[in-house]
């Protein structure tokens, strides 16, 4: 698409014409909205989860989390394990916290599945990896972001994360989705993809997936740098680990157990 | 010259070949010039003026891509100062909800295929 000399002026006297008809009124008017109001987003300056494991636990069996974070994303179900592609899953207790766990340990927490996703870490090794650009962490408050646009599928991030975060989608994905979500993308064959703590529904002013759908109320997500949030709270009052804190990653999804 | 006959009818025949887009329309009646683009909305207003949506809707969707994906700026705020969220599948698809239509037959005739739809979920048809 070339715009020459001509086609330039033209548009920007248009533009120009439009802007000195519409800016008064925009001015006198408040602002209208062509889809009607829009709630505020929910903004921070550091993202954060606290996931109770105790109360997690206390719904056997319950996937709602997963469910409700797959349909809103598109995220496809393959059945074949290798093709896999997850962004909120569970894993054993021993595998999620490895060195954590020995022999004599608190019967419900030794058999118990622990709910893993994106730590959304400080120091993202997936990020400094990324030759593109297609992953990176808003300075704004702290999410490790994923550009599906730019993702040229080398899976370094994938190797990089010690979280196992991050699924490549080694085929097409869109045959395993069984309900699209219209509104939200899905992605091709040869991205990568993760959870982005559902940054597209902070936006409208909404709680991420997860946290909505668990009836336990296990998940709590909120402001880090805020005193008064309720994930500080938490953190304030009760013992909390996080997974590989060894590796200074600083991951930002904390545990109770 | 050597087989003048063969050469010339050779050449008119080569020369109606190449041409033939030229007169084929004027032949089979065929329609010719760019599609007609229906509307299928009550809305008269868009996020720009018609002729800028018509010659860079595409750079206006890039922008708005980098916009809200890299900098997490979803407002667009039109002529008029109607604000609008930028996004392809929830402002842009709501009047035009008839993609084979309105999309697919404009990018047929420019010969242009874009990968927007690869990811971004197509309007269900109107019935």
């Amino acid at each position: 698409m070339t715009v020459d000399r001509r086609k330039f002026i033209k548009l920007a006297g248009v533009t120009a014409a439009g802007l000195a008809t519409g800016a008064p009124a925009r001015l006198l008017a408040r602002e209208t909205s062509a889809q009607g109001e829009r709630s505020a987003p929910l903004l921070a300056k550091r993202w954060a989860m606290v996931i109770d494991l105790k109360k997690c636990l206390r719904a056997q069996g319950c996937v709602d989390c997963v469910n409700a974070c797959h349909r809103t994303h598109n995220v496809p179900d393959f059945d074949n394990p290798k093709d896999e592609v997850k962004w909120v899953w569970k894993e054993p207790f021993e595998h999620a916290f490895h060195g954590e766990e020995h022999e004599y340990q608190r019967e419900d927490v030794k058999h118990s599945l622990a709910l893993l996703m994106c730590n959304h870490c400080d120091s993202p090794p997936c990020v400094k990896v990324c030759p593109t650009q297609a992953t990176w962490k808003r300075e704004s408050d702290g999410i490790v972001m994923m550009d599906w646009h730019r993702c040229i599928g080398c899976r370094y991030c994938v190797a990089a994360c010690p979280y196992g975060s991050r699924s490549f989608n080694w085929r097409d994905p869109r045959p395993h989705i069984s309900e699209v979500n219209e509104e939200f993308p899905t992605r091709t064959r040869g991205v990568v993809e993760k959870c982005t703590f559902c940054e597209e529904r902070l936006a409208r002013g909404e709680m991420p997936a997860c946290v909505e759908a668990c009836p336990e109320r296990a998940l709590t997500f909120g402001d880090l740098e805020d005193p008064e949030s309720d994930v500080r709270a938490i953190l304030t009052n009760a013992y909390s680990i996080r997974r590989k804190p060894e590796l200074g990653t600083v991951p930002e999804v904390y545990y109770l157990v | 010259m050597y087989d003048a006959g063969r050469v010339i009818a050779g050449l008119l025949i080569f020369l109606a070949i190449v041409t033939s887009p030229l007169w084929y329309r004027l032949v089979s009646g065929a329609e010719g010039g760019p599609p007609q683009l229906p509307l299928v909305t009550t809305d008269t207003t868009c996020v720009a003026p018609t002729p800028y949506m018509r010659a860079l809707h595409m750079e206006l969707l890039n922008s708005w891509r980098d916009d809200v994906v890299r900098r997490g700026d979803r407002v667009h705020i039109g002529i008029d100062g109607t604000t609008y969220e930028k996004s392809l599948s929830r402002t842009c698809t709501h009047c035009h909800s008839n993609k084979a239509e309105f999309c697919d037959r404009c990018h047929d005739y420019a010969a242009v295929n874009p990968y927007c739809w690869d990811c971004h979920v197509e309007p269900r048809e109107a019935q």
